[in-house]
């Protein structure tokens, strides 16, 4: 009775009106603290124990073959006068002698070649030129593509209709034919470049085989990625946040950007972890039928071109090159299957 | 149908065009020319040659020349094997490159195909751990780590198997296996992946509660709809086993195609380079195109675009 009587009278509690402290702003949130994308995928990635162990292998690989060689007393392109063809971990008379009379000799670990060059440092540098033409390219492969399919995929209609059929004249051309003949119509040019004007010499700092195998690539495997990025924005622009994005007034760059390209973000990953073996595939390829990085650098591919040749006298040669490339190809087809499995969303249970 | 499968012949004309095209106009970028050999001859000898071979001439005129006499299928005389019209020289590489590509292939896929199933029927057994083992290395090793390595073994230690030429059926082992291991692999990843998702599906459940045979279950219900994923890949599996064909022609000295398509461009046998280049792009082109259509017709499912 006591209490209607208040209420009709107006007179409210002004206590129930005091803005409510943190606390009491806590106690009234019923969601547990949200789980991001990246969290998840990242959590479901540490629990696959093949995906992490390839982990491992390749950050050792890329401490072999980016870190290693600064501190290794011998360089690749290093000629040793007097131990030419040794077996591993043999050294040559001279070394013996120098040995003898107290001095330290490096032992060459897998031995040298038929120029005397130590096979160890060799394999280093064939594994950095291994990996620097897979992430590169594929790193360049997934700009163009990306941005190619994203503008195809989003604008749709006639643009999506000429942009596409670009793509397809460009998938059924056999890449390797082009890519032979693009990697010869290029090289020369580029050393002209590399050596007339100055601002260019770079070429040469970072080898013109490469700079080729980097243009071609690029030139011709993009369309992979352009075709799946603008399939999965196909479907993700009709969605309702998309629409949303455009009722509020955002730009077309920002939609694809914000919005689109965040989403897309899982599949860009795996697509290009996996892209990397089969350029390191193709570029190990090349280099073996010789079209591929300058001697003397050591790639590989050249590395077990160069041991056919002595396979009858030397076949412990062929192994290190032969076991190198089908590791780094094997950990990241690992990776690039973990990555999917944690970060493809169609995937996820 | 029949404006899918025109479309798809028109779209393929005209990727063999621009593949000639782009061929035309790269070849002339490369510097040097096929007769800038070991000894240099003279400038009126050079001049001579040119205008045998026609290379005098402006290159729009050469383009068109070229083209013209390849519709009618003339690709021209070899610049460097004097006396050899290209279409000889491709037709005799071909012939054996064909061989040893086409019996790769065919190991490749009553090998692959069987092993999948096996794989996906002993699921998570030990028999299905091993064998996706073993195809998981397979697609990380490059076709010339096979070649080099079944050559150390059956040639250098064993000495069982000759390493070079192909006069003999012994001849043709490792180059065949060298080619297929690669596809061995690939084609048992895609046979069990594609075996257990029809194993999972709707009908082989209605077929085993019907109490039909395991035979029948197996070869009618399942292999059929399960091979499918296999055919799509049969396209790259032959551009494959093409470019595979270069390596693999180079270590067991096979004087297939392959050799002749690496020869060519490094001698700058321009007539050389266009024919075999053609050639080979045509095959690819139009095997896709054919296994497309043929995916088309036998899965109803599919919808023509």
């Amino acid at each position: 009775m006591e209490n209607s009587k208040i209420k009709l009278s107006l007179q409210l509690d002004v206590d129930a009106f005091l803005p409510a402290d943190p606390e009491e702003k806590q106690s009234l949130v019923v969601m547990r603290e949200s789980v991001s994308f990246w969290r998840d995928g990242i959590r479901r990635f540490k629990k696959n124990k093949i995906a992490m162990t390839s982990l491992v292998v390749i950050i050792l690989i890329l401490i072999f073959a980016f870190i290693l060689p600064s501190f290794y007393p011998y360089s690749y392109e290093q000629q040793i006068r007097g131990s030419e063809n040794l077996a591993p971990m043999q050294y040559s008379e001279k070394e013996l002698a120098i040995k003898a009379a107290g001095g330290d000799v490096f032992p060459h670990i897998l031995g040298t070649d038929s120029l005397g060059r130590d096979t160890m440092v060799r394999l280093m540098y064939g594994s950095r030129i291994s990996l620097l033409v897979g992430i590169v390219a594929s790193v360049l492969v997934l700009l163009i593509g990306s941005i190619y399919g994203t503008i195809a995929g989003y604008f749709g209609g006639k643009v999506d209709l000429i942009m596409m059929r670009i793509v397809d004249i460009i998938y059924t051309v056999p890449d390797i034919l082009i890519i032979i003949l693009l990697m010869v119509t290029f090289k020369i040019p580029l050393q002209n470049l590399a050596n007339t004007v100055p601002s260019f010499d770079w070429i040469n700092r970072v080898g013109v085989g490469l700079i080729c195998i980097f243009i071609v690539f690029s030139l011709l495997y993009w369309v992979g990625m352009a075709r799946i990025v603008r399939s999965q924005i196909l479907s993700l622009k009709e969605l309702e946040y998309v629409t949303a994005a455009k009722a509020l007034g955002s730009s077309n760059g920002k939609i694809i950007r914000k919005h689109l390209l965040t989403n897309v973000m899982g599949t860009l990953i795996v697509t290009t972890t996996l892209q990397i073996p089969s350029a390191m595939f193709t570029e190990s390829f090349l280099s073996f039928i010789g079209i591929g990085v300058a001697a003397p650098m050591p790639s590989l591919g050249s590395m077990t071109a160069l041991a056919i040749d002595g396979v009858y006298s030397y076949p412990y040669r062929l192994l290190a090159p032969a076991l190198m490339i089908s590791l780094i190809i094997f950990s990241f087809n690992l990776l690039g299957d973990g990555l999917r499995d944690a970060f493809d969303p169609r995937l996820k249970d | 149908m029949v404006q899918y499968i025109v479309k798809r012949v028109l779209l393929a004309i005209f990727s063999v065009w621009l593949v000639a095209t782009l061929t035309f106009s790269l070849m002339f970028m490369v510097p040097g020319g096929p007769f800038l050999a070991e000894k240099s001859p003279s400038a009126a000898t050079l001049e001579a040659l040119n205008q045998k071979y026609g290379l005098d001439q402006p290159k729009i005129v050469q383009y068109k020349n070229y083209m013209l006499n390849l519709l009618k299928g003339d690709m021209g005389v070899s610049i460097k094997q004097r006396g050899r019209t290209v279409g000889e020289i491709i037709s005799t590489g071909f012939k054996v490159s064909a061989k040893i590509g086409g019996l790769a292939i065919l190991v490749a896929i009553s090998i692959g195909i069987p092993l999948g199933c096996l794989a996906a029927l002993n699921r998570g057994k030990w028999l299905d751990n091993v064998i996706i083992l073993i195809s998981t290395c397979g697609i990380a090793v490059p076709g010339f780590v096979v070649a080099t390595v079944l050559m150390i073994i059956f040639s250098v230690k064993l000495n069982l198997l000759p390493t070079y030429g192909i006069a003999t059926w012994k001849h043709y082992i490792m180059p065949v296996m060298a080619l297929a291991f690669y596809p061995i692999a690939y084609i048992t990843r895609l046979m069990r992946s594609s075996m257990l998702e029809v194993l999972g599906q709707d009908y082989m459940r209605t077929a085993k509660a019907k109490g039909l045979p395991q035979s029948v279950m197996l070869f009618k219900h399942a292999l059929r709809n399960a091979v499918l994923p296999v055919i799509t890949y049969l396209g790259p599996l032959l551009a494959y086993a093409l470019t595979g064909s270069f390596v693999v022609e180079k270590i067991f000295t096979i004087p297939g195609l392959g050799n002749a398509f690496i020869s060519s461009i490094t001698g700058r046998d321009y007539t050389m380079i266009m024919g075999t280049t053609i050639f080979l792009a045509s095959l690819v082109i139009f095997m896709n195109l054919v296994v497309d259509i043929a995916y088309k017709i036998i899965d109803p499912r599919i919808k023509l675009q």
